[in-house]
């Protein structure tokens, strides 16, 4: 039996899932029934940036970046700068987070980009390092003790500040997701493709592989910068071990591993069910416990849906190209 | 250089470390030529191949296409330029369909609009005789369908000088003729050709010219006839 065609793009179903997530949590708040679901909920919305921004270079050219938790640090320690310079608001954070960090992904696409596999993501992974040596010893944005930001507690018409993080989470994460489709759908997005299957090849049938990897590192580094930028102030108090913490870069691969690495929607999955997860595991059981479910999980979907929940999705619902 | 030279080839000199793999290579390739270049293995045919379509550097000399300098430029200005390749081990896009890799090369080599890449893809298919499997993944292909790929990709690319770079090999005789028919019909049609093959039966039959490399040296240079009977060309293929 064939199942009915659905007219409804995914991205549109998406769409109306988020809407409809958005409705109930303000329903939840209305009702004061729990506000720690924004607390929890920025924290998923903040890896389905991150996992989208990775999946970019990760997912559709096969460049394996490590380094997330660099960009998210350097983000968040970017908001600190022009906190302790003037108190900028986090309309302005944001913004010079990502174009700190896509500059960040500019000047490491240059100089990494010959590298190719495993080469790459260890180039990557030191790259993280040698930031957060830069950021321990600089005072200006409190070195390794870290430094508070004060902010309001409330914010109107949210009420609570937190609860006005998490929606400009949401936004970040739609926009973030977008922008990941918009990619995938282009001509740039298929010349990443072709990057990812063989590059030598690629570069002969004349896709400038240079041009689209910096491009890839570029947009990838701004969206994790974006996703680090409100990161001070949801903790009210940074330090680089936190900032750094190599969680980001594990989640981060591993959640478009688990959704499907080679469309939008799979970060997207991955980050909603593995986030979840995680944050219902730290106050139920323990957050030491996170790395566990991770490394759990993932073993898991490589042996079971080497292409995660989409490509699964995909085997089962008929998408079999080769019938032909 | 002679006025009718679609790609001059002067004295290009390529080293790994010590190993000289070309050495002072002159060859020059007229506009609407059947090409042969042969010798043995490890001579540097796929070397010079690399060096025009400019996946390796060439340390020496230089290499002029269309009256245009090639030095410095990267593989995909130069297939832009119109010089396009097959590999003599399969590239496909393995995750794409036949079609789509087709879309690959005449999207971002040539700029064809999203909307005529299916039907110039589909045509070109036709010609090599691939139309059938163009929804298939390339990945699933057989090996004949898998040469037949790489070569509907670079043409894909609307190239005036193809470089079929061993496309043959370990093919039966049918499928060897298949092929040969193919590059045949695409010469008629306009396209110079570069043949790189180790099955002499082939070369031979297809080319109106060869230069025969040995150990990153041009030993001989002539029609067919020529080769077949030059003492230089016999001593590198079997020896003193």
């Amino acid at each position: 039996m064939k199942w009915p065609a659905v007219k409804l793009s995914p991205f549109w179903l998406c769409a109306a899932v988020i809407a409809l997530l958005g409705i109930a949590v303000t329903i939840f708040d209305l009702f004061n029934i729990n506000t720690f679901i924004f607390f929890a909920g920025y924290v998923v919305l903040q890896y389905v940036v991150l996992a989208t921004a990775w999946n970019i270079m990760g997912g559709y050219m096969g460049y394996v970046n490590f380094g997330t938790a660099g960009f998210f640090a350097v983000g968040a320690y970017a908001s600190v700068v022009l906190y302790n310079l003037f108190q900028a608001p986090l309309a302005l954070m944001i913004p010079f987070a990502g174009v700190v960090c896509a500059l960040l992904g500019l000047a490491m696409g240059y100089l990494t980009l010959r590298l190719r596999g495993v080469f790459f993501a260890i180039a990557t992974l030191a790259m993280a390092i040698v930031l957060e040596t830069l950021i321990i010893n600089w005072e200006f944005v409190g070195g390794a003790t870290g430094a508070y930001i004060l902010r309001s507690r409330e914010q109107a018409p949210f009420g609570d500040y937190i609860e006005f993080l998490f929606f400009v989470m949401l936004l970040l994460a739609i926009f973030a997701v977008s922008v990941a489709r918009w990619l995938e759908l282009s001509r740039t997005g298929r010349g990443f493709v072709a990057i990812r299957d063989d590059e030598i090849a690629a570069e002969c049938a004349g896709v400038p592989t240079l041009r689209l990897k910096l491009i890839a590192t570029t947009v990838s580094g701004f969206l994790m910068g974006v996703a680090g930028a409100p990161f001070a102030l949801y903790v009210s108090f940074i330090e680089p071990s936190s900032a750094f913490n190599l969680i980001y870069a594990v989640n981060a691969i591993a959640m478009p591993m688990i959704g499907g690495a080679t469309t939008w929607l799979g970060p997207v999955i991955g980050a909603l069910l593995l986030g979840t997860v995680q944050q219902v595991a730290t106050v139920t059981i323990s957050s030491e416990l996170n790395l566990l479910i991770v490394g759990v999980v993932l073993v898991f979907f490589v042996i079971v849906a080497p292409e995660g929940i989409v490509g699964l999705l995909k085997k089962w619902f008929g998408g079999r190209r080769d019938d032909r | 250089m002679t006025a009718d030279a679609l790609l001059d080839v002067r004295a290009v000199t390529k080293r790994f470390g010590g190993f000289t793999a070309l050495d002072q290579v002159d060859m020059e390739v007229k506009a609407g030529e059947r090409f042969g270049l042969i010798g043995p293995n490890g001579s540097g045919k796929t070397t010079m191949i690399n060096c025009i379509s400019g996946t390796l550097a060439n340390e020496g000399g230089e290499i002029v296409f269309k009256g245009v300098k090639l030095d410095g430029k990267k593989p995909h200005q130069r297939t832009r330029l119109g010089i396009a390749r097959s590999f003599q081990i399969p590239k496909p896009f393995r995750s794409l369909t036949v079609l789509e890799n087709l879309g690959i090369a005449l999207e971002f080599a040539t700029g064809t609009g999203r909307s005529e890449v299916r039907e110039q893809g589909m045509a070109i298919l036709e010609t090599i005789g691939l139309a059938e499997r163009a929804r298939a993944n390339a990945g699933s292909l057989t090996q004949i369908d898998m040469r037949k790929l790489e070569l509907a990709r670079a043409m894909a690319t609307q190239p005036e000088l193809l470089i079929s770079d061993e496309a043959m090999a370990g093919l039966s005789s049918t499928e060897v003729d298949d092929i040969l028919d193919i590059l045949f019909k695409l010469n008629e049609g306009g396209i110079t050709i570069i043949m790189i093959e180790h099955i002499m039966r082939a070369v031979m039959r297809f080319s109106t010219r060869i230069v025969v490399l040995d150990a990153g040296r041009k030993i001989a240079e002539g029609n067919p006839d020529e080769i077949v009977n030059d003492p230089e060309v016999e001593r590198a293929y079997l020896g003193e």
